[in-house]
Protein backbone atom coordinates (compact mmCIF):
# COMPACT_ATOMS: atom_id res chain seq x y z
CA UNK A 1 0.00 0.00 0.00
CA UNK A 2 1.51 3.33 -0.96
CA UNK A 3 1.76 6.37 1.30
CA UNK A 4 -1.36 8.02 -0.16
CA UNK A 5 -3.52 4.98 0.51
CA UNK A 6 -2.50 4.70 4.15
CA UNK A 7 -5.11 5.59 6.71
CA UNK A 8 -4.11 7.38 9.88
CA UNK A 9 -6.33 7.97 12.86
CA UNK A 10 -5.64 10.52 15.57
CA UNK A 11 -7.53 9.38 18.62
CA UNK A 12 -7.79 9.23 22.39
CA UNK A 13 -7.71 5.86 24.19
CA UNK A 14 -10.79 6.49 26.33
CA UNK A 15 -12.97 8.49 23.96
CA UNK A 16 -16.21 6.90 22.68
CA UNK A 17 -16.04 9.26 19.67
CA UNK A 18 -12.57 8.10 18.76
CA UNK A 19 -13.57 4.47 19.29
CA UNK A 20 -16.54 4.80 16.92
CA UNK A 21 -14.11 5.29 14.08
CA UNK A 22 -11.83 2.46 15.18
CA UNK A 23 -14.80 0.10 15.40
CA UNK A 24 -15.82 0.85 11.82
CA UNK A 25 -12.26 0.55 10.51
CA UNK A 26 -11.92 -2.83 12.22
CA UNK A 27 -15.36 -4.08 11.12
CA UNK A 28 -14.46 -3.24 7.54
CA UNK A 29 -10.99 -4.74 7.85
CA UNK A 30 -9.24 -1.47 6.93
CA UNK A 31 -5.67 -1.29 8.18
CA UNK A 32 -4.67 2.00 9.79
CA UNK A 33 -1.96 3.72 11.77
CA UNK A 34 -3.18 4.85 15.17
CA UNK A 35 -1.74 8.00 16.71
CA UNK A 36 -2.62 8.69 20.35
CA UNK A 37 -3.36 12.32 21.13
CA UNK A 38 -3.43 13.19 24.80
CA UNK A 39 -5.69 16.17 24.22
CA UNK A 40 -6.04 16.96 27.92
CA UNK A 41 -2.30 17.38 28.34
CA UNK A 42 -1.09 18.91 25.10
CA UNK A 43 -2.62 19.14 21.65
CA UNK A 44 0.00 18.27 19.07
CA UNK A 45 0.88 20.59 16.18
CA UNK A 46 -0.37 17.85 13.87
CA UNK A 47 -3.83 17.88 15.48
CA UNK A 48 -4.05 21.66 15.46
CA UNK A 49 -3.13 21.68 11.77
CA UNK A 50 -5.52 18.90 10.78
CA UNK A 51 -8.52 20.06 12.84
CA UNK A 52 -8.07 23.80 13.37
CA UNK A 53 -11.80 24.46 13.83
CA UNK A 54 -12.57 22.10 16.72
CA UNK A 55 -9.07 20.96 17.82
CA UNK A 56 -10.50 17.60 18.81
CA UNK A 57 -10.08 13.93 18.07
CA UNK A 58 -10.89 11.78 16.23
CA UNK A 59 -9.34 12.96 12.97
CA UNK A 60 -8.93 10.61 10.03
CA UNK A 61 -6.21 11.20 7.46
CA UNK A 62 -6.55 9.51 4.07
CA UNK A 63 -5.01 10.35 0.71
CA UNK A 64 -3.35 13.38 2.27
CA UNK A 65 -6.65 14.87 3.47
CA UNK A 66 -8.08 15.11 6.95
CA UNK A 67 -11.65 14.63 8.14
CA UNK A 68 -13.03 15.47 11.58
CA UNK A 69 -16.22 14.72 13.56
CA UNK A 70 -16.75 11.03 14.33
CA UNK A 71 -20.04 10.41 12.51
CA UNK A 72 -18.85 12.41 9.47
CA UNK A 73 -15.74 10.20 9.45
CA UNK A 74 -17.86 7.03 9.71
CA UNK A 75 -19.96 8.10 6.71
CA UNK A 76 -16.74 8.92 4.82
CA UNK A 77 -15.39 5.42 5.51
CA UNK A 78 -18.73 3.97 4.41
CA UNK A 79 -18.68 6.01 1.17
CA UNK A 80 -15.08 5.10 0.40
CA UNK A 81 -14.99 1.41 1.33
CA UNK A 82 -18.39 0.39 0.05
CA UNK A 83 -18.00 -3.33 -0.39
CA UNK A 84 -16.92 -4.51 3.03
CA UNK A 85 -19.33 -4.67 5.98
CA UNK A 86 -21.99 -2.02 5.20
CA UNK A 87 -22.67 0.20 8.19
CA UNK A 88 -25.67 1.97 6.69
CA UNK A 89 -28.69 0.28 5.10
CA UNK A 90 -29.14 0.39 1.34
CA UNK A 91 -32.71 1.73 1.29
CA UNK A 92 -32.96 5.58 1.44
CA UNK A 93 -35.73 5.53 4.06
CA UNK A 94 -33.85 3.09 6.29
CA UNK A 95 -30.74 5.24 5.89
CA UNK A 96 -32.64 8.34 7.00
CA UNK A 97 -33.87 6.46 10.08
CA UNK A 98 -30.33 5.33 10.91
CA UNK A 99 -29.08 8.91 10.64
CA UNK A 100 -32.02 10.20 12.69
CA UNK A 101 -31.39 7.86 15.61
CA UNK A 102 -27.61 8.31 15.49
CA UNK A 103 -28.17 12.08 15.71
CA UNK A 104 -30.64 11.57 18.56
CA UNK A 105 -28.04 9.61 20.51
CA UNK A 106 -25.36 12.20 19.77
CA UNK A 107 -27.35 15.38 20.39
CA UNK A 108 -29.80 14.36 23.08
CA UNK A 109 -28.89 11.20 24.91
CA UNK A 110 -25.13 11.14 25.45
CA UNK A 111 -24.81 14.47 27.16
CA UNK A 112 -27.79 13.92 29.46
CA UNK A 113 -26.48 10.50 30.51
CA UNK A 114 -23.09 11.98 31.32
CA UNK A 115 -24.55 14.95 33.19
CA UNK A 116 -26.94 12.67 35.10
CA UNK A 117 -23.84 11.01 36.56
CA UNK A 118 -21.36 13.85 36.68
CA UNK A 119 -23.29 17.10 36.29
CA UNK A 120 -23.79 19.79 38.93
CA UNK A 121 -26.22 18.85 41.73
CA UNK A 122 -28.63 21.61 40.73
CA UNK A 123 -29.08 20.09 37.28
CA UNK A 124 -28.92 16.46 38.25
CA UNK A 125 -32.61 15.74 38.88
CA UNK A 126 -33.59 17.24 35.53
CA UNK A 127 -30.79 15.35 33.75
CA UNK A 128 -31.81 12.04 35.33
CA UNK A 129 -35.38 12.57 34.13
CA UNK A 130 -34.19 13.44 30.63
CA UNK A 131 -31.85 10.45 30.67
CA UNK A 132 -34.79 8.14 31.41
CA UNK A 133 -36.79 9.67 28.58
CA UNK A 134 -33.93 9.25 26.14
CA UNK A 135 -33.30 5.64 27.11
CA UNK A 136 -37.02 4.85 26.90
CA UNK A 137 -37.09 6.12 23.31
CA UNK A 138 -34.11 3.99 22.43
CA UNK A 139 -35.52 0.92 24.19
CA UNK A 140 -38.66 1.30 22.07
CA UNK A 141 -36.71 1.82 18.84
CA UNK A 142 -34.50 -1.21 19.50
CA UNK A 143 -37.46 -3.50 20.16
CA UNK A 144 -36.62 -7.16 19.75
CA UNK A 145 -33.82 -6.63 17.24
CA UNK A 146 -30.40 -7.94 18.16
CA UNK A 147 -28.84 -4.65 17.20
CA UNK A 148 -30.32 -1.29 16.14
CA UNK A 149 -28.94 -2.22 12.73
CA UNK A 150 -30.86 -5.53 12.73
CA UNK A 151 -28.82 -8.68 12.73
CA UNK A 152 -25.52 -6.89 12.39
CA UNK A 153 -23.95 -3.86 14.02
CA UNK A 154 -24.82 -0.68 12.13
CA UNK A 155 -24.64 3.09 12.25
CA UNK A 156 -26.90 3.58 15.26
CA UNK A 157 -25.10 0.89 17.30
CA UNK A 158 -21.77 2.57 16.57
CA UNK A 159 -23.15 5.99 17.52
CA UNK A 160 -24.54 4.53 20.75
CA UNK A 161 -21.24 2.93 21.83
CA UNK A 162 -21.12 5.15 24.91
CA UNK A 163 -24.41 3.68 26.11
CA UNK A 164 -23.29 0.09 25.53
CA UNK A 165 -20.01 0.36 27.41
CA UNK A 166 -18.90 3.66 28.87
CA UNK A 167 -22.17 4.46 30.59
CA UNK A 168 -22.20 1.29 32.66
CA UNK A 169 -18.74 2.15 33.94
CA UNK A 170 -19.77 5.77 34.62
CA UNK A 171 -22.73 4.46 36.63
CA UNK A 172 -20.41 2.24 38.65
CA UNK A 173 -18.02 5.12 39.30
CA UNK A 174 -20.71 7.62 40.28
CA UNK A 175 -23.17 5.33 42.05
CA UNK A 176 -26.01 6.76 39.95
CA UNK A 177 -28.15 3.89 38.59
CA UNK A 178 -30.32 4.80 35.63
CA UNK A 179 -29.88 2.08 33.05
CA UNK A 180 -30.57 -1.21 34.74
CA UNK A 181 -31.52 -4.59 33.34
CA UNK A 182 -34.92 -4.34 35.04
CA UNK A 183 -35.84 -0.95 33.66
CA UNK A 184 -34.28 -1.41 30.21
CA UNK A 185 -34.05 -5.13 29.46
CA UNK A 186 -33.73 -4.70 25.69
CA UNK A 187 -30.94 -2.12 25.95
CA UNK A 188 -29.21 -4.32 28.51
CA UNK A 189 -29.32 -7.31 26.16
CA UNK A 190 -28.13 -5.10 23.29
CA UNK A 191 -25.20 -3.77 25.33
CA UNK A 192 -24.08 -7.31 26.08
CA UNK A 193 -24.35 -8.30 22.41
CA UNK A 194 -22.46 -5.21 21.32
CA UNK A 195 -19.67 -5.45 23.86
CA UNK A 196 -19.44 -9.22 23.32
CA UNK A 197 -18.85 -8.89 19.59
CA UNK A 198 -15.36 -10.22 18.84
CA UNK A 199 -14.30 -7.18 16.82
CA UNK A 200 -15.80 -4.55 19.11
CA UNK A 201 -14.24 -6.24 22.13
CA UNK A 202 -10.76 -5.71 20.66
CA UNK A 203 -11.32 -1.98 20.34
CA UNK A 204 -12.89 -1.09 23.70
CA UNK A 205 -10.66 0.63 26.27
CA UNK A 206 -9.84 -1.43 29.39
CA UNK A 207 -12.60 -1.23 32.00
CA UNK A 208 -10.38 -0.72 35.03
CA UNK A 209 -8.53 2.15 33.37
CA UNK A 210 -11.83 3.88 32.49
CA UNK A 211 -13.25 3.23 35.94
CA UNK A 212 -10.21 4.84 37.56
CA UNK A 213 -10.50 7.82 35.20
CA UNK A 214 -14.19 8.32 35.94
CA UNK A 215 -13.73 7.91 39.69
CA UNK A 216 -11.07 10.59 39.61
CA UNK A 217 -13.42 12.82 37.64
CA UNK A 218 -16.32 12.20 40.01
CA UNK A 219 -14.04 12.77 42.97
CA UNK A 220 -14.84 9.35 44.38
CA UNK A 221 -11.47 7.75 43.92
CA UNK A 222 -11.04 5.51 46.94
CA UNK A 223 -7.27 5.62 46.58
CA UNK A 224 -7.32 9.36 47.34
CA UNK B 1 -39.13 5.26 -7.15
CA UNK B 2 -42.65 6.54 -7.63
CA UNK B 3 -43.21 10.26 -7.12
CA UNK B 4 -46.55 10.36 -5.50
CA UNK B 5 -47.93 11.28 -2.18
CA UNK B 6 -45.29 13.69 -0.87
CA UNK B 7 -46.23 15.99 1.98
CA UNK B 8 -44.16 18.46 3.94
CA UNK B 9 -45.16 19.79 7.34
CA UNK B 10 -43.67 23.23 7.90
CA UNK B 11 -43.86 26.96 8.14
CA UNK B 12 -42.96 29.79 5.73
CA UNK B 13 -40.64 31.34 8.30
CA UNK B 14 -38.56 28.32 9.23
CA UNK B 15 -34.99 27.99 7.99
CA UNK B 16 -35.06 24.25 8.46
CA UNK B 17 -38.31 23.82 6.53
CA UNK B 18 -36.85 25.89 3.69
CA UNK B 19 -34.01 23.43 3.33
CA UNK B 20 -36.44 20.62 2.56
CA UNK B 21 -38.42 22.80 0.14
CA UNK B 22 -35.31 23.88 -1.78
CA UNK B 23 -34.27 20.23 -2.12
CA UNK B 24 -37.74 19.25 -3.38
CA UNK B 25 -37.60 22.14 -5.87
CA UNK B 26 -34.17 21.06 -7.11
CA UNK B 27 -35.61 17.64 -7.89
CA UNK B 28 -38.86 19.12 -9.28
CA UNK B 29 -40.93 17.07 -6.86
CA UNK B 30 -44.48 18.27 -6.34
CA UNK B 31 -45.70 18.08 -2.78
CA UNK B 32 -48.49 19.18 -0.51
CA UNK B 33 -47.30 21.86 1.89
CA UNK B 34 -49.00 21.60 5.27
CA UNK B 35 -48.52 24.94 6.99
CA UNK B 36 -48.37 24.80 10.77
CA UNK B 37 -50.13 27.51 12.76
CA UNK B 38 -47.82 29.55 14.95
CA UNK B 39 -48.27 28.72 18.62
CA UNK B 40 -49.72 25.23 18.19
CA UNK B 41 -48.66 21.86 16.82
CA UNK B 42 -50.93 19.85 14.56
CA UNK B 43 -51.98 16.26 15.30
CA UNK B 44 -50.14 15.12 12.20
CA UNK B 45 -46.91 16.77 13.33
CA UNK B 46 -47.09 15.22 16.78
CA UNK B 47 -47.87 11.82 15.28
CA UNK B 48 -45.17 12.01 12.58
CA UNK B 49 -42.40 13.32 14.81
CA UNK B 50 -43.21 12.06 18.30
CA UNK B 51 -39.57 12.26 19.42
CA UNK B 52 -38.90 15.97 18.74
CA UNK B 53 -42.39 17.29 17.86
CA UNK B 54 -40.72 19.70 15.43
CA UNK B 55 -40.89 20.64 11.78
CA UNK B 56 -39.95 20.01 9.06
CA UNK B 57 -41.34 16.52 8.57
CA UNK B 58 -41.35 15.03 5.10
CA UNK B 59 -43.97 12.35 4.62
CA UNK B 60 -43.31 10.19 1.58
CA UNK B 61 -45.68 7.31 0.87
CA UNK B 62 -46.90 7.68 4.47
CA UNK B 63 -43.40 7.34 5.93
CA UNK B 64 -42.13 10.33 7.93
CA UNK B 65 -38.56 11.62 7.68
CA UNK B 66 -37.38 14.16 10.27
CA UNK B 67 -34.46 16.57 10.78
CA UNK B 68 -33.79 19.02 7.94
CA UNK B 69 -30.33 17.86 6.81
CA UNK B 70 -31.43 14.23 7.01
CA UNK B 71 -34.50 15.08 4.91
CA UNK B 72 -32.30 16.80 2.29
CA UNK B 73 -30.07 13.72 2.06
CA UNK B 74 -33.14 11.50 1.85
CA UNK B 75 -34.53 13.57 -1.04
CA UNK B 76 -31.18 13.29 -2.83
CA UNK B 77 -31.05 9.51 -2.37
CA UNK B 78 -34.72 8.69 -2.96
CA UNK B 79 -34.84 10.73 -6.17
CA UNK B 80 -31.24 10.24 -7.21
CA UNK B 81 -31.98 10.24 -10.93
CA UNK B 82 -34.00 13.49 -10.80
CA UNK B 83 -32.52 16.94 -11.28
CA UNK B 84 -28.99 17.69 -10.10
CA UNK B 85 -27.10 15.91 -7.32
CA UNK B 86 -27.50 17.62 -3.97
CA UNK B 87 -24.60 15.93 -2.17
CA UNK B 88 -21.20 16.06 -3.93
CA UNK B 89 -20.15 12.86 -5.67
CA UNK B 90 -16.69 12.32 -4.13
CA UNK B 91 -16.54 10.87 -0.59
CA UNK B 92 -14.11 13.52 0.66
CA UNK B 93 -16.25 16.38 -0.69
CA UNK B 94 -19.31 14.79 0.91
CA UNK B 95 -17.49 14.59 4.24
CA UNK B 96 -16.47 18.25 4.04
CA UNK B 97 -20.04 19.27 3.19
CA UNK B 98 -21.36 17.29 6.18
CA UNK B 99 -18.66 18.71 8.45
CA UNK B 100 -19.54 22.31 7.63
CA UNK B 101 -23.28 21.65 7.72
CA UNK B 102 -22.84 20.38 11.29
CA UNK B 103 -20.70 23.44 12.12
CA UNK B 104 -23.37 25.77 10.77
CA UNK B 105 -26.08 24.24 12.95
CA UNK B 106 -24.03 23.54 16.08
CA UNK B 107 -21.81 26.63 16.21
CA UNK B 108 -22.70 29.33 13.71
CA UNK B 109 -26.50 29.36 14.12
CA UNK B 110 -26.24 29.30 17.90
CA UNK B 111 -24.09 32.42 17.75
CA UNK B 112 -26.50 34.13 15.33
CA UNK B 113 -29.49 33.37 17.52
CA UNK B 114 -27.74 34.68 20.63
CA UNK B 115 -27.67 38.14 19.04
CA UNK B 116 -31.48 38.10 19.12
CA UNK B 117 -31.65 36.80 22.67
CA UNK B 118 -28.79 38.95 24.03
CA UNK B 119 -29.54 40.85 27.22
CA UNK B 120 -27.92 44.25 27.01
CA UNK B 121 -25.35 45.86 24.74
CA UNK B 122 -22.31 44.03 26.11
CA UNK B 123 -23.79 40.60 25.46
CA UNK B 124 -24.92 41.72 22.02
CA UNK B 125 -21.42 42.94 21.11
CA UNK B 126 -19.92 39.60 22.19
CA UNK B 127 -22.48 37.67 20.18
CA UNK B 128 -21.79 39.81 17.11
CA UNK B 129 -18.04 39.25 17.42
CA UNK B 130 -18.62 35.49 17.64
CA UNK B 131 -20.81 35.47 14.52
CA UNK B 132 -18.22 37.49 12.62
CA UNK B 133 -15.43 35.10 13.58
CA UNK B 134 -17.49 32.04 12.61
CA UNK B 135 -18.61 33.63 9.35
CA UNK B 136 -14.96 34.09 8.44
CA UNK B 137 -14.46 30.35 8.86
CA UNK B 138 -17.36 29.85 6.44
CA UNK B 139 -15.77 32.28 3.96
CA UNK B 140 -12.64 30.08 3.93
CA UNK B 141 -14.81 26.97 3.65
CA UNK B 142 -16.57 28.50 0.64
CA UNK B 143 -13.29 29.27 -1.12
CA UNK B 144 -12.04 25.72 -0.54
CA UNK B 145 -15.26 23.93 -1.43
CA UNK B 146 -16.30 26.01 -4.44
CA UNK B 147 -12.86 25.87 -6.04
CA UNK B 148 -13.61 28.87 -8.22
CA UNK B 149 -17.18 27.85 -9.02
CA UNK B 150 -20.33 29.81 -8.05
CA UNK B 151 -21.58 27.56 -5.22
CA UNK B 152 -20.21 25.44 -2.36
CA UNK B 153 -21.36 22.48 -4.44
CA UNK B 154 -19.77 23.74 -7.66
CA UNK B 155 -21.90 24.71 -10.65
CA UNK B 156 -25.21 24.04 -8.91
CA UNK B 157 -26.61 24.57 -5.44
CA UNK B 158 -26.05 21.62 -3.16
CA UNK B 159 -26.22 20.39 0.41
CA UNK B 160 -23.93 22.96 1.97
CA UNK B 161 -25.37 25.88 -0.03
CA UNK B 162 -28.80 24.86 1.24
CA UNK B 163 -27.58 24.39 4.82
CA UNK B 164 -26.22 27.96 4.99
CA UNK B 165 -28.31 29.76 2.40
CA UNK B 166 -31.60 28.88 4.08
CA UNK B 167 -30.49 31.25 6.87
CA UNK B 168 -30.22 34.30 4.61
CA UNK B 169 -33.67 35.67 5.42
CA UNK B 170 -33.00 35.49 9.17
CA UNK B 171 -29.42 36.69 8.63
CA UNK B 172 -30.86 39.97 7.28
CA UNK B 173 -33.39 40.21 10.11
CA UNK B 174 -30.65 39.81 12.71
CA UNK B 175 -28.54 42.44 10.91
CA UNK B 176 -31.41 44.89 11.20
CA UNK B 177 -31.97 44.03 14.84
CA UNK B 178 -28.28 44.38 15.68
CA UNK B 179 -27.90 47.43 13.45
CA UNK B 180 -24.66 45.87 12.25
CA UNK B 181 -23.63 44.23 8.98
CA UNK B 182 -23.23 40.50 9.50
CA UNK B 183 -22.60 39.59 5.88
CA UNK B 184 -20.02 42.16 4.99
CA UNK B 185 -18.86 42.71 1.41
CA UNK B 186 -15.38 43.72 2.54
CA UNK B 187 -14.85 41.11 5.27
CA UNK B 188 -16.36 38.09 3.50
CA UNK B 189 -16.55 39.08 -0.18
CA UNK B 190 -16.97 35.54 -1.56
CA UNK B 191 -19.88 34.73 0.74
CA UNK B 192 -21.45 38.10 0.02
CA UNK B 193 -21.54 37.40 -3.72
CA UNK B 194 -22.55 33.78 -3.17
CA UNK B 195 -25.55 34.95 -1.10
CA UNK B 196 -26.92 36.95 -4.00
CA UNK B 197 -26.47 34.08 -6.44
CA UNK B 198 -28.12 31.70 -3.98
CA UNK B 199 -31.17 33.91 -3.45
CA UNK B 200 -31.62 34.30 -7.20
CA UNK B 201 -31.56 30.59 -7.89
CA UNK B 202 -34.96 29.47 -9.26
CA UNK B 203 -35.24 26.74 -6.61
CA UNK B 204 -34.77 29.32 -3.84
CA UNK B 205 -36.34 32.58 -5.04
CA UNK B 206 -40.01 31.71 -4.48
CA UNK B 207 -39.23 30.47 -0.96
CA UNK B 208 -37.08 33.23 0.56
CA UNK B 209 -39.36 35.16 2.92
CA UNK B 210 -39.76 38.90 2.66
CA UNK B 211 -37.46 40.57 5.23
CA UNK B 212 -40.18 42.87 6.61
CA UNK B 213 -42.58 39.95 7.17
CA UNK B 214 -39.84 37.91 8.79
CA UNK B 215 -38.80 40.84 11.02
CA UNK B 216 -42.38 41.14 12.23
CA UNK B 217 -42.49 37.42 12.91
CA UNK B 218 -39.16 37.69 14.77
CA UNK B 219 -40.70 40.24 17.10
CA UNK B 220 -43.34 37.66 18.04
CA UNK B 221 -40.81 34.89 18.50
CA UNK B 222 -38.22 36.98 20.36
CA UNK B 223 -40.19 39.65 22.18
CA UNK B 224 -38.14 42.48 23.60
CA UNK B 225 -38.68 43.32 27.26
CA UNK B 226 -40.84 46.39 27.69
CA UNK B 227 -38.90 49.46 28.88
Amino acid sequence: MNQEEQVQLLGLWGSPFSKRVEMVLKLKGIPYEYIEEDVYVQKSPMLLKLNPIHRKVPVLVHQGKSIAESLVIVEYIEDTWKTSYPILPHDPYERSMARFWAKYVDDKVMLTLWKACLGPESEREKMVEEAYEGLKCLEKELGDKQFFGGETIGFIDIAADFIAYWFGIAQEASGVMIMTGEKFPKLQRWSENFVGNSIIKEVLPPKQKLLALFKAQFGNDPSK
Amino acid sequence: MVTGDVKLIGSWASVFVMRARIALNLKSISYEFLQETFGSKSELLLKSNPVHKKMPVLIHADKPVCESNIIVQYIDEAWSSYGTSILPSLPYDRAIARFWAAYIDDKWFIALRSILTAQGEEEKKEAIAEVEERTEHLEKAFIECSNGKPFFNGDHIGFLDIALGSFLGWWRVVELDANHKLLDETKTPSLFKWAERFCNDPAVKPLMPDTANLAEFARKLFPKPQP
